[in-house]
């Protein structure tokens, strides 16, 4: 406990030099907004596995951690270095960020015309300010969970999206976050903020990667308003280092008739923590909530759902597969919220899980708090091993034994990737999947 | 064919080599090879093939990749060159006209989301496509219409030729309109009871199992 509390200490004690230094640091509204932040931080501290909302993921490798702040390390890196994490066939604006810092010389935002805006947030505390201040930290809440409060006081960069009303942006826009080597592990804060004006679409795609980083803790938060009768996809693909921490939390605030699609992918890391928490605030909206997380080794992948059903007519669908081998725990919680008014909701949860050795973990939690009386939920979780049915339809087709076995994971795997739209991220996650699966080799050669 | 429980679909999967069953006495020689021995992509390689009676949905793989897979084992079994995508393409869909597939299938997970009759028509898809030795059916025309039936029977009969043996196996006169045995047997207990034409489908049809079963006993002086 007392580690716990040293930890803790010691992000308030850097805050009051990091607020007088950081990026937007002489913007009052900014200024306040941390400041409430580094507060409530202050009484919230980490959560730990008392907290309902954290029974199975234990936080205390990162709150006993001593973390150092990123200090403009990794400002080196050249074009070429990054070659590695293109997406081949996606072309789009791209923001890349080095140990959480917008990288300039490695990035192409492109120029947007009719006043929609790709920029980091640290240009966006200045530049956008009337756009920014009515939406940040507005939903997502910081008053609730400590990791938010945190990344609301140190908040200082991350990207930046502002689609204009009836803008449509057909080009995923990526933000791609690459930690590299640091004399001491530290800690990053990335903040996103997504605003989609009235009819308007837009893609995003966020991306944790390393070059080189071990040890080190992403604590992100994206913060995205979808506003009447627009479309917005978001995909997250986390391939941190084996040892890395990151606990990441999307908040979607859905006005009417709009429709959001979230796309999940966790391959990396030790310890991760994915919060997706979609408000349907207007009447008539859709979300999609889809998700593949695999582990391996003595990773932990904790996945917590909050799907909040504000207005009435909205569809959610929520599909995760996991799939869980070597020592991994895997973590799914699924809570439907219906709030009184949100009559004709129709939501729908699936979790399925494959555990593919005798030590690896999951625990699937469904959870539906229903205060309408005319909705319609279904949640439904599976945890099981491969179908052995399926094995042999294969190997009577010729289909030797592991590769059958390999097929069988991938496609379970795919069933994920299969419902995400854009054709080169689809193609892009089924290589890094590929290769993730232990005989994946067998996939591409068949 | 012969009465529920006369072990057709049983034999049908021994062949096809499920391992949920054990054989604990006995070897089955195809092609001067025991079956038994092989494990069942082996046997796949070798020629056997066995439709479904209930083909298996494999959400997340499409047709493609599986059929792919499928055909290029057994091709480099057969010591041919494996298919590359255009080649496949190319055979697969002329292979899809004749049985009157729609390509939209290529693209669709296997088996998933499809109709009884779709899963039935698939099966002898892939049997047209593989161009197995022994074809072992396994009720492929329970519970299909008259269109389905049809289909199936054509894809079978398409498949008829002198180095192919086909067993069908099923409980109806109805499908031998369509597909017309040179033989038919009568399985009941385990063993064969009776053999014969194509007339012994409409005899049977008329008067049931019981009275082969009846006359069992004679036929197999070892049961009880």
């Amino acid at each position: 406990m007392v580690a716990v509390t040293l930890a803790k200490d010691r992000y308030l004690e850097n805050f009051d030099r990091f607020a007088r230094v950081s990026a937007g640091s002489g913007q009052e509204w900014l200024g306040l907004v941390r400041q409430a932040a580094i507060a409530r931080f202050a009484e919230l501290g980490f959560p730990t596995i008392r907290d309902e909302d954290w029974r199975f993921t234990n936080v205390a490798p990162i709150a006993q951690a001593s973390f150092a702040r990123a200090n403009g390390s990794g400002a080196e890196l050249s074009p070429r270095d990054i070659d590695q994490f293109a997406v081949p066939g996606l072309v789009g604006p791209q923001l890349v960020f080095v140990n959480g810092r917008y990288a300039p010389r490695l990035s192409s935002p492109g120029s947007l015309s009719d006043g929609a805006t790709v920029s980091s947030l640290a240009q966006a505390f200045t530049d956008a300010r009337t756009v920014l201040e009515p939406h940040l930290a507005r939903y997502a809440d910081y008053a609730r969970d400590g990791f938010t409060a945190l990344n609301t006081a140190f908040m200082e960069d991350g990207g930046f999206v502002y689609v204009p009303r009836g803008r449509v942006i057909e080009a995923p826009i990526r933000l791609l976050y690459v930690s590299t080597e640091t004399a001491d592990p530290i800690v990053t804060h990335p903040r996103n903020v997504i605003v989609l004006e009235e009819d308007s679409q837009a893609v995003i795609v966020e991306e944790y990667v390393t070059l080189g980083a071990e040890v080190y803790f992403s604590n992100v938060v994206t913060e995205v308003v979808v506003g009447q009768n627009s479309v917005l996809s978001h995909y997250l693909i986390e391939r941190d280092s084996e040892q890395a921490f990151n606990v990441s939390t999307l908040r979607v605030q859905q006005g009417r008739s709009s429709n959001v699609a979230s796309h999940t992918v966790l391959l990396g890391g030790a310890l991760v923590r994915n919060n997706v928490h979609p408000v349907m605030a207007g009447e008539g909206s859709e979300c999609l909530i889809n998700g593949l997380f695999m582990a391996t080794g003595r990773q932990h992948m904790d996945n917590f759902m909050r799907v909040e059903h504000a207005s009435p007519h909205c569809d959610s669908r929520q599909f995760y597969n996991g799939i869980l081998d070597g020592r991994s725990h895997g973590v799914f919680s699924g809570r439907i919220i219906v709030h009184k008014d949100a009559q004709k909701t129709d939501a729908k949860q699936t979790n399925k899980n494959l555990l593919l050795s005798e030590e690896a973990q999951i625990d699937s939690k469904p959870q539906l708090e229903i205060y309408a009386d005319d909705v319609k939920c279904t949640h439904g979780a599976t945890i099981g091993q491969m179908d052995e049915g399926a094995i042999f339809y294969l190997r009577s087709r010729g289909i030797a034994e592991d590769a059958a076995r390999a097929l069988l994971l991938f496609g379970f795997a795919n069933e994920s990737l299969e419902r995400m739209k854009v054709g080169p991220i689809r193609k892009y996650l089924e290589a890094l999947v590929t290769q993730w699966l232990p005989q994946g080799k067998l996939v591409e050669e068949s | 064919m012969g009465p529920n429980g006369s072990g057709k679909s049983t034999l049908a999967q021994v062949l096809a080599g499920r391992e949920t069953y054990e054989v604990t006495r006995g070897e089955v020689l195809y092609e001067g090879k025991n079956l038994l021995e092989m494990a069942p992509e082996e046997r796949a390689c070798e020629g056997v093939f066995m439709a479904f009676q209930y083909p298996v949905e494999i959400p997340g793989v499409s047709s493609a990749q599986f059929l792919k897979a499928a055909l290029n084992a057994i091709r480099r079994a057969r010591g041919l060159e494996e298919l590359d995508a255009m080649e496949f393409l190319a055979l697969v869909k002329q292979k899809f006209k004749v049985l009157g597939v729609d390509e939209k299938l290529l693209h669709r997970s296997v088996n998933e989301g499809f109709s009884g009759g779709e899963k039935k028509r698939n099966e002898i898809f892939q049997m047209a496509l593989l161009e197995p030795r022994l074809c072992i059916l396994d009720e492929t025309d329970s519970g299909l219409d008259i269109d389905a039936l049809k289909i199936v029977a054509s894809g079978v009969n398409g498949l008829r030729s002198p180095g192919r043996a086909i067993l069908v196996i099923t409980h109806y006169q109805r499908l031998l309109n369509y597909i017309i045995p040179d033989y038919v047997h009568v399985l009941v207990d385990g063993r064969i009871v009776r053999s014969g034409g194509k007339e012994l489908a409409l005899e049977l049809e008329e008067k049931g199992y019981a009275l082969i079963e009846g006359g069992a006993g004679a036929a197999a002086p070892g049961r009880r």
